[in-house]
């Protein structure tokens, strides 16, 4: 009679389950959709954050002291140490490779260019563009494209197996030379395949793919600093801490969690006698402000569970107070107030996982969308959320009726079936 | 019964007695309120849970961002001012630059000249103001500011070329000489390890040399900072201003993915509590049908049906509205304060649109049902079918 009782109201009252059920399913789809963003929003926030440059600098152990002034560099080009750069792979095979999107070698050397018959002492800036690199079975494409994407370049980008140069902005004009021109830069004839655009000293130096640098400088494989840009977790007293005080296991979590601070120990530990640093511009800003951002799309997830919680609600008890005459009837004919009871919240329990399940599904799809079109990459709810979103589901729609059940149950027949109240 | 009733019939007729005339009309508007007090408060609090949440996320939209911008400021500089073909910058430009900036951003000046120490080694030394750099680059990981005069900020990779031993040093530039001590040592984790630093004053009166260019930390969007540029450049014309594109376009890209999340979420929030509110106003009045029916059947016309329930509609959407509204301006200031720990100024310029939103909701739910009821005798709605 239970079963019956529940099956033949799911069967004759159609327009009302939608009703409800739609509710739920909106609910659902809001709160799945927001939970899938809050959670996926510290990645993609990060990657974002990756665009104001690289956190970390990879030097010499042993350098000397680094002399440039508005772009020009003093420092004479051999002196002091330099990295190998056939090392540099090995940044993909620290225990954080995955958080690694990018690194760029420099290799600044001192050239002469003759133009218009006036000869002039300048900085020629080594670097990969968008190299082809290889560790093991890995390949990966790197470079300033991918760790400094600020810099413009009008005409095209040199090709780092070429002999083609880039010519800062405020160099270029100094010179008059434009894309396409010809410049004699250390007794080599250079091809300028665009003028750049940095904002910064690079707009008064010829940067030239890395290979060229080093044939100038005459030390091949020499690499002066290391830019890398990883994905790094904010700062906390941990990270903070000296991992050579740390006992055992507080070093493993130090060790395996990835702060700027353990990212660069692992990276001194891949690249023989360098020295790593966090770029503190960069990496102390991060931190807060994903911090932040991260904090406001919490409390707006929790904020839309709200809404969606109480539209739920609502739902309910509007359709349990439409059905007060049925209620009547049934304890009129002596059910009790547990047997009335227990066929509604069937019923709401039934309406909850199919408006769950189907709001599941709608907000996974919604989440993908908002992915999509706010930050060009996917957005996916684990498949273990849907016990989770479910329950929520079944909860919300439980504690919504309770009242409106509570209220039902205690009506009076007689009053109920002569529709007063 | 019957004596409840024609004692409570007694209550209303004195009731009715004393009472000032008010038109039918006004009645029948407070009366359904107050009789069916259980429903029309369900009815008002989604209403007011709707509006609050609406309030809530307009009131951060808007303010989050100017809370986000200056969050972006501790990155330092975004615009910078240098003398033009690397001249030093006209006497008096950090005092204009100020000016034009007033409360809206910090500067700091820097001027620059390669030095050598005793042994014969180059070395950046920088001439800055060390309270205005503070503001500026909160990053610098700095163990003691330097406080008196011939003291030095020395970069931690500069410490082994000038003072390995912590001892006073010397500098010299162009034949002259400057006798310094270690204040304390800066990290940055980029050049300015390599660097020294002295206070303004000190440097001029040792090299000569007046500030080459001044950085510049304004807050506001990127109109308000184009236009901040343009001052500049008309205030001091002998000094060329560019944009720091790195933090300049880092920021806009950051704001702008995080503002396009926030509208997703607003949208979805407002959408998903006004169909609440629709749902249960909807059930409100449509549980109405029989009073509804007995005005029918009394001869009201449709005008005065439609326009007594458009009244009630708007009068539950426009005492909802402004309660929400208080509520949600309660909520932002909340969210402002956890997170972001300043308040959330108020914005009365949402108040219209909140207003005029669940004006629209009521009078939706309103509308819906009695175009479903006109069409019914009100015979078969008092028959209860």
């Amino acid at each position: 009679m239970f079963l019956r009782l529940v099956y033949e109201s799911f069967r004759r009252q159609k327009r009302r389950k939608l009703l409800a059920g739609a509710a739920i399913t909106l609910g659902v789809t809001v709160a799945t959709a927001m939970i899938a963003v809050a959670t996926d929003i510290g990645d993609k926030i990060n990657r974002e954050l990756r665009t104001i440059g690289a956190n970390l600098l990879l030097t010499p152990q042993e350098d000397t002291l680094d002399v440039e002034i508005g772009g020009i560099n003093l420092k004479p080009p051999s002196d002091g140490a330099f990295l190998n750069e056939a090392d540099l792979p090995k940044i993909k095979g620290t225990f954080w490779h995955n958080n690694i999107t990018g690194f760029a070698p420099m290799l600044p050397v001192n050239v002469t260019v003759q133009r218009n018959g006036l000869t002039q002492n300048l900085t020629l800036l080594g670097t990969y563009f968008a190299k082809h690199v290889s560790f093991g079975k890995e390949e990966f494409t790197t470079g300033v494209r991918s760790t400094h994407p600020w810099w413009k370049v009008s005409g095209a980008w040199p090709d780092d197996n070429f002999r083609d140069v880039l010519l800062g902005e405020r160099l270029a004009t100094q010179l008059s030379a434009k894309a396409g021109d010809e410049l004699t830069v250390s007794g080599r004839q250079l091809r300028v395949s665009g003028i750049l655009s940095t904002g910064g000293g690079e707009d008064e130096q010829i940067v030239a793919p890395l290979a060229l640098a080093q044939e100038i400088l005459g030390k091949p494989g020499a690499v002066r600093r290391v830019y890398v840009s990883a994905l790094t977790k904010p700062e906390d007293a941990l990270a903070r801490r000296d991992p050579k005080s740390m006992s055992g296991a507080v070093y493993d979590r130090w060790y395996c969690s990835p702060y700027p601070q353990s990212i660069a120990f692992q990276l001194q530990e891949a690249i023989p006698h360098s020295h790593a640093e966090q770029i503190r511009q960069v990496a102390q800003n991060e931190g807060a402000v994903l911090t932040r951002i991260e904090g406001l799309i919490f409390l707006v997830t929790l904020a839309a569970l709200l809404a969606s919680a109480l539209a739920v609600s609502a739902a309910m008890a509007t359709a349990i107070f439409e059905r007060r005459a049925e209620v009547g009837l049934m304890k009129a004919l002596g059910a009790g107030r547990f047997a009335v009871a227990s066929v509604f919240f069937a019923e709401a329990t039934l309406l909850a996982l199919i408006g769950g399940i189907a709001g599941f599904a709608a907000g996974g799809m919604l989440a993908r969308q908002i992915g999509r079109s706010i930050f060009d990459s996917q957005i996916t709810i684990p498949a273990v959320l849907l016990p989770v979103i479910l329950a929520i589901a079944v909860i919300v729609t439980f504690t919504g009726s309770a009242a409106a059940i509570y209220k039902a149950v205690g009506l009076d027949p007689v009053f109920a079936l002569r529709g007063e109240l | 019964v019957n004596a409840g009733v024609s004692s409570s019939a007694r209550e209303v007729a004195a009731g009715r007695e004393q009472a000032q005339h008010t038109s039918m009309f006004v009645r029948m508007l407070v009366r359904a309120a107050v009789l069916r007090r259980g429903r029309a408060a369900s009815a008002l609090l989604a209403m007011v849970v709707a509006a609050a949440v609406a309030t809530a996320m307009l009131n951060l939209y808007v303010d989050v961002q100017a809370k986000l911008r200056r969050e972006f400021r501790n990155y330092g500089a975004n615009v910078i001012l240098v003398g033009r073909d690397g001249a030093s910058l006209p006497a008096g430009a950090l005092s204009r630059v100020e000016s034009v900036l007033g409360s809206r951003g910090v500067v700091a000046p820097f001027a620059m000249v390669v030095a050598r120490t005793s042994d014969g080694q180059p070395v950046v030394v920088a001439g800055t103001d060390f309270d205005r750099v503070r503001q500026l680059d909160r990053w610098w990981s700095v163990n003691k500011w330097p406080a008196q005069p011939q003291q030095a900020l020395v970069g931690v990779r500069a410490i082994a070329a000038v003072s390995p031993a912590n001892q006073p040093f010397d500098l010299s530039f162009q034949g002259h000489t400057i006798h310094l001590t270690t204040a304390g040592t800066v990290q940055t984790g980029a050049a300015e390890d390599s660097h020294v630093y002295l206070s303004l004053p000190d440097f001029v009166s040792w090299t000569g040399v007046q500030p080459s260019s001044i950085e510049v930390a304004a807050t506001g969007s990127p109109e308000e900072i184009t236009a901040i540029m343009h001052q500049l450049e008309q205030a001091i014309p002998g000094a060329e201003v560019r944009p720091v594109r790195q933090i300049m376009e880092g920021e806009a890209r950051v704001l702008g993915k995080t503002r396009a999340t926030l509208v997703a979420a607003t949208a979805l929030i407002i959408l998903t509590a006004a169909l609440c509110a629709l749902s249960t106003l909807m059930g409100w009045v449509f549980d109405r049908r029989r009073d509804f029916a007995i005005m029918k059947a009394l001869g009201a016309s449709d005008r005065l049906l439609n326009s007594f329930f458009a009244a009630e509609a708007a009068a539950l959407g426009a005492t909802g509205a402004v309660i929400g509204f208080i509520l949600g301006i309660g909520i932002a200031a909340w969210i402002g304060r956890v997170n972001f720990h300043a308040p959330v100024v108020p914005r009365f310029g949402v108040l219209p649109f909140v207003l005029a939103g669940s004006i629209v909701v009521t009078l939706l739910s309103a509308i819906l049902p009695i175009s479903m009821l006109r069409r019914v005798q009100p015979a078969v709605i008092l028959r209860g079918e």
